[in-house]
């Protein structure tokens, strides 16, 4: 009523500038404005300067936000100061400082490897990328071939990473429930879009892009339910206040006297909510899009939805899970003791059976969400730590992972089929050793960077009271280790079968990110104390 | 100056990465250059010693820390390095002896196309031996005990293409690993009883340990050393590992390695000597060993194989002269340098032999050698001499002196223990004269080789006969050397003590009756051998004569005491692992694999599928949250 009444009134009401502050915001700022960069670009730019134009512009924009993140570091952000920005919808403290650099450095790392030219065969001199020449081309129809012949290039690629590495940097940032609901679309939809694009099999890769809109807006508005709910409640969308109002501290507002402190709406949309963001980290019974998505989707964008979106979806729970419901957490810990349960042993199980090498690596990234629950379920600092150094690991290893896939070729682009790699170990001694040393980390063999994230987070969740939970950990750990260990078994034990595919030796991109993983995964295995003492200064959450 | 110290090993072991690891280019120089660094490790040894001479006797023993090598909370090891009066010893053995046989190994392996190779094995074993002896702890002294082993395992099976030699080198290092569990052991008990392995340390702290905890770790040495050395009941190795090319037999399995153990026992006397159980096990393991290789030594007909009793029986002799404590260490040790000389002297001649009868072992074929390879003859004749105990010569001072500690042990022990040793002096002497008498005496016996040509035996060329002169003086004039004015036994007293004892029979008693007992070997020798004529075809023999053609039946022993059991223990642990722990493996992977196809099918690839589970998740989740708190 007021506003309308404002309105007809036609007095220009004064709305209070808000107050930015722009330094500490620079991180995602630096990355956004660079996507838009690259958008101009990519206007503007003849075709052939395209390519090295944007990766430039991209690494650089990434450099600088890292930068950025380096330097409110050093300011103390990682552990000893905080903030709330943006009129505290935005929050600045260890967690999301410490998740900004990992999604940076992961975006870097996925970056590089959307660069790599050097896989596929050259079509009439022309390097080809591993995105199809046209997105709106019928796949296999005269149309591609033209444009593939023309030498396009999608070169949007890169502009629509760097806004989801925006939206990724916000996400576990966001201090209230509308900005990271923001933040969550933001990174979304140029994922879906992303999933679309690749050169080989490009109905398959469409057919991904589809479920994963499909199902990813579906979870959205779980999320948005959820936040409705929750302010029906409260009466408010910061997570600090929500937190407030369960504690009994805030002041009630009376348009909401008949809502708030009513637990039903309180516990689902808690629930919702978090169902939304589950979505997002691929946990049971919210994971079936997972394998189909990550199979279709070209594997360097794989590669980044497994490390990064999973870095930004881990830090939005435990945001949330950490500052708006910590009053609550007998209500929400059984339900998601469940949950890790399931996702544990569904992602370990299912995969025993999986055929395809990047099916394998999906169900391997559920089975890993589900290790990663147990930390948040741990509810105390070390929790956080543990968490924060796992997705570290997790997020590199990964990338290498995905990216030695790529080199596995035969005529038809990738080989994932298990089968195909059988003997491996003899034709490309070096690169079945890197893939070994991969999925050992997966595994969580002593010595790799695995072993440490998952012997911190099951320290954790131990210290944390969920020892039962360790055990079924344990247990799946193991039944893991067994696909992972036949894929060595299957590399160096059989014998490579008459035609199978060949190693294509990559170009620097590529290697660079491989050699950066292998580094990370012994690094992180034999030294990992100062990677832990950072993660452990910057377990402390803002409110 | 000390410097220096380091750099012993460091020249073979830089020998021995540059022959191993250079690949082809150094095949026509190779051997040069594993003869230089043995040589500019003598030459090191050489200089050390005459230092240690000018230095007053309490500052003889130096230290020297290379660097730290583990360091975890309380378990400190160093890199370090301990030259005293008793490490000199040996690295002069080592190193010169050593040179001697890679100098001789230039010729005898001058055919072999792996020879670069083998002399990076011969560098590695110098490298690894000094180690051993150098070592300031024993963690460190196991390091090079591991690596005497692998070398000798590399060099006993160096012509891998012989089954034999093959089956030798694993059969080395299996019986060897046995006497290394004793060691590793015995390490990790002082460990925790005393808290460190350094020799100083551990020997400061052994007085106020316990004298079992004490007789334990005595036991064990004894365990290693057996191992090392061929002692029984560890023994049956050193036969067979007379398959390696003959200067490997004189090097490692006469000369040096085989006499670790008694390092590691005289090294360790702190601990001995408070451990009179542990040293009485030692006593009773040479006087057994002295008898057992003797034995087996008078039956084999194969030269080498007689040879290697014969070093089994000799360091019988230097065990004992060990286990009888402070009047015994300084001569085991005598008895091991002069050892040194006269065994690899022999087991070169014995080589030359070989060389030049187109590679026949066995005796009964040689004969009448003696004008056909005059200096062999000459220089192994000395080599005889000496370890007989001929008096003047070099095995005659070492040896008495152990013969008169034996009986200056005193009581009923002291008899049984000087007897044993009479005894074995008398043996030696018969199983020596045999190997004289059949090999330069006499008819030839000489046979066609696989081409039906007789050989045509003939002098080895100089760089084999020259090493071989030098020893055979070593072996004339060491042992009087080290008497005048009982050089070495002032020598070594400092580390390890020595006392005199109080002999029942007075010392030249003792000379006369050994040397009675050695004129009666011999003599025997000669009415068996020297008088009539040598059968080609070995004759049946007595039951003690095949037992001891097969090595006292210790294969025998060895299968029916340990592999048979052994093979039952397995077999049955096989079964139980395939008939149980399999089975629940198996049926655990099958259950899993099943359930996985079975829930696989709900990943059925249609989005309203997933959009449908999803919507039951969700549905799940909230009525579980609310009903979590209904309850």
């Amino acid at each position: 009523m007021s506003l309308m009444t404002l309105a007809a009134s036609g007095n220009t009401p004064s709305i209070p500038a808000p107050q930015i502050e722009y330094g500490q915001l620079s991180p995602m700022l630096i990355v956004f404005g660079t996507a838009v960069v690259g958008i101009l670009l990519e206007a503007f730019l003849p075709r052939r300067l395209r390519h090295p134009a944007q990766v430039g512009v991209a690494l650089l924009g990434l450099a600088g936000a890292f930068a950025a993140v380096l330097v409110l570091a050093i300011q103390g952000y990682g552990g000893t100061r905080s903030g709330l920005l943006a009129m505290g919808s935005v929050a600045l403290d260890g967690p999301a400082l410490f998740l900004q650099g990992v999604i940076i450095l992961a975006s870097v790392l996925a970056v590089l490897s959307y660069a790599e030219r050097g896989l596929d065969p050259r079509i009439d001199g022309v390097p080809q990328d591993p995105f199809t020449a046209q997105a709106a081309a019928t796949p296999g129809g005269e149309q591609e071939q033209l444009a593939t012949r023309a030498g396009f290039a999608t070169t949007e690629v890169y502009p629509l990473t760097l806004f989801a590495v925006g939206g990724m940097l916000l996400f576990p940032a966001a201090n209230d429930l509308l900005t990271m609901f923001v933040a969550l679309e933001v990174f979304s939809l140029p994922l879906y879009l992303l999933c679309a694009l690749a050169r080989r099999r490009r109905l398959l890769s469409q057919e991904a892009a589809v479920k994963y809109f499909l199902l990813g807006s579906f979870s959205s508005a779980f999320f948005l339910f959820g936040s409705a709910l929750l302010y029906g409640y409260s009466g408010s969308f910061r997570l600090p206040e929500i937190a407030d109002a369960i504690s009994g501290t805030a002041p009630i507002t009376p348009a909401l006297a008949n809502t708030t402190q009513n637990d039903a709406l309180l516990l689902i949309g808690l629930a919702m909510l978090a169902v939304g963001l589950l979505f997002k980290v691929a946990a049971v019974p919210f994971h079936a899009w997972t394998p189909d998505v990550y199979q279709g989707a070209p594997t360097p964008v794989t590669g980044f939805m497994a490390a990064a979106t999973k870095v930004a979806a881990f830090g939005a729970l435990l945001r949330v899970f950490y500052v708006a419901f910590p009053g609550v957490r007998w209500d929400w810990r059984p339900v998601m003791w469940g949950v890790a349960i399931l996702t544990m042993v569904a992602g370990a199980v299912l995969a025993v059976t999986q055929q395809d090498v990047k099916r394998l690596l999906a169900y391997s990234s559920i089975a890993h969400a589900g290790f990663l629950l147990t930390g948040v379920i741990a509810t105390n600092r070390q929790g956080i730590a543990a968490v924060l150094f796992y997705l570290l690991a997790y997020a590199l290893v990964t990338l290498g992972a995905f990216a030695a896939v790529t080199l596995v070729r035969d005529s038809r682009g990738e080989a994932t089929h298990l089968s195909s790699w059988a003997g491996l170990g003899r034709r490309s001694p070096l690169l079945a050793a890197v893939f070994a040393l991969f999925l050992l980390s997966f595994a969580g063999i002593p010595l790799t960077a695995g072993f440490t994230g998952k012997f911190a987070v099951f320290q954790a969740a131990a210290a944390g009271g969920a020892i039962p939970l360790v055990i079924v950990g344990v247990l799946s750990s193991a039944v893991a280790a067994f696909f992972y260990i036949r894929v060595i078994v299957l590399m160096f034990f059989s014998d490579p079968q008459p035609n199978g595919p060949a190693v294509v030796i990559p170009s620097t991109a590529t290697a660079t990110v491989i050699s950066v993983a292998v580094a990370a995964t012994l690094v992180l295995g034999l030294a990992p104390q100062y990677f832990l003492d950072l993660a452990s200064k910057a377990s402390m959450f803002v409110r | 100056m000390n410097s220096l110290i380091p750099l012993l090993i460091a020249a073979p072991l830089a020998g021995a990465a540059l022959l191993l690891l250079g690949g082809r280019r150094l095949d026509r120089s190779g051997h040069w250059i594993g003869v230089l660094a043995a040589a500019v490790s003598f030459a090191f040894g050489l200089v050390l010693f005459f230092q240690m001479l000018g230095r007053p006797v309490s500052q003889r023993a130096v230290d020297v820390k290379l660097f730290s090598w583990i360091s975890v909370g309380g378990f400190q090891a160093n890199a370090a390095f301990q030259l005293d009066q008793l490490s000199i010893v040996f690295v002069l053995l080592i190193t010169g002896v050593g040179s001697l046989i890679h100098v001789y190994s230039v010729g005898y392996m001058a055919h072999d196309e792996r020879r670069r190779r083998f002399f990076g094995y011969l560098n590695l074993f110098l490298a690894a031996m000094l180690l051993l002896v150098l070592a300031d702890n024993y963690l460190l002294l196991y390091v090079g005990w591991e690596g005497v082993g692998l070398a000798s395992y590399l060099l006993i099976g160096f012509w891998q293409h012989k089954v034999s030699a093959a089956t030798a080198a694993k059969k080395a290092f299996i019986v060897n690993r046995v006497g290394d569990v004793g060691l590793s052991i015995a390490i990790m008990l002082m460990f925790t009883q005393f808290g460190s392995f350094t020799f100083s340390q551990v020997f400061a702290a052994a007085p106020q340990e316990s004298r079992g905890g004490l007789t334990a770790i005595g036991l064990l040495l004894l365990l290693a050393a057996c191992g090392k050395s061929a002692q029984v009941p560890l023994q049956s190795w050193l036969g067979d590992a007379m398959e390696g090319p003959t200067p490997v037999s004189a090097l490692i399995h006469a000369a040096t390695m085989v006499t670790a153990g008694v390092y590691l026992i005289t090294r360790s006397n702190a601990i001995f000597d408070l451990a009179p159980d542990a040293r009485l096990a030692v006593v009773c393991v040479g006087a057994v060993t002295l008898l057992y290789g003797a034995i087996v030594g008078c039956a084999k007909d194969d030269i080498k194989k007689a040879l290697a009793g014969s070093t089994m029986s000799q360091i019988g002799y230097m065990v004992l002269a060990a286990g009888l404590g402070p009047i015994g260490y300084v001569f085991a040790i005598m008895h091991l340098v002069t050892h040194g000389f006269f065994k690899a002297g022999l087991f070169l001649g014995a080589g030359s032999v070989m060389h030049g009868m187109n590679d026949e072992v066995n005796m009964r074929y040689y004969g009448g050698l003696r004008k056909h390879l005059p200096i062999t003859f000459a220089t192994f004749g000395l080599g005889y001499l000496a370890i007989i105990g001929f008096p003047g010569l070099s095995g005659y001072f070492s040896k008495d002196r152990i013969i008169e500690a034996a009986f200056a042990e005193g009581g009923t022990e002291g008899w049984i223990l000087g007897l044993t040793a009479l005894v074995g002096a008398a043996v030696t002497a018969f199983y020596m004269t045999r190997i004289m008498l059949m090999t330069f005496f006499g008819e030839r016996r000489w046979q066609p080789d696989g081409k039906g040509e007789l050989p045509h035996p003939h002098e080895a060329p100089r760089v084999m006969t020259l090493p071989m002169i030098v020893l055979a003086v070593g072996s004339v004039l060491a042992g009087g050397l080290f008497t005048i004015n009982d050089a070495f036994v002032n020598w070594l007293t400092p580390v390890t003590g020595h006392s005199e004892g109080n002999s029942p029979l007075s010392s030249g008693t003792v000379t006369l009756i050994t040397i009675v007992c050695m004129v009666a070997g011999i003599g025997v020798s000669y009415l068996v051998y020297g008088r009539s004529a040598v059968p080609v075809n070995p004759p049946v023999g007595s039951a003690l004569t095949r037992a001891a053609r097969r090595d006292l039946l210790q294969d025998d022993i060895n299968h029916a005491l340990l592999v048979r059991p052994g093979s039952a223990l397995t077999a049955a642990l096989v079964y139980f692992d395939v008939k149980g722990l399999d089975g629940v493996v198996n049926g655990v992977s099958a259950t899993i694999g099943g359930l996985s196809s079975r829930v696989r099918r709900v990943q059925n690839g249609y989005v309203r599928s997933y959009a449908l589970s999803m919507f039951g998740g969700t549905l799940v989740l909230v009525a579980t949250t609310l009903l979590m708190r209904s309850v």
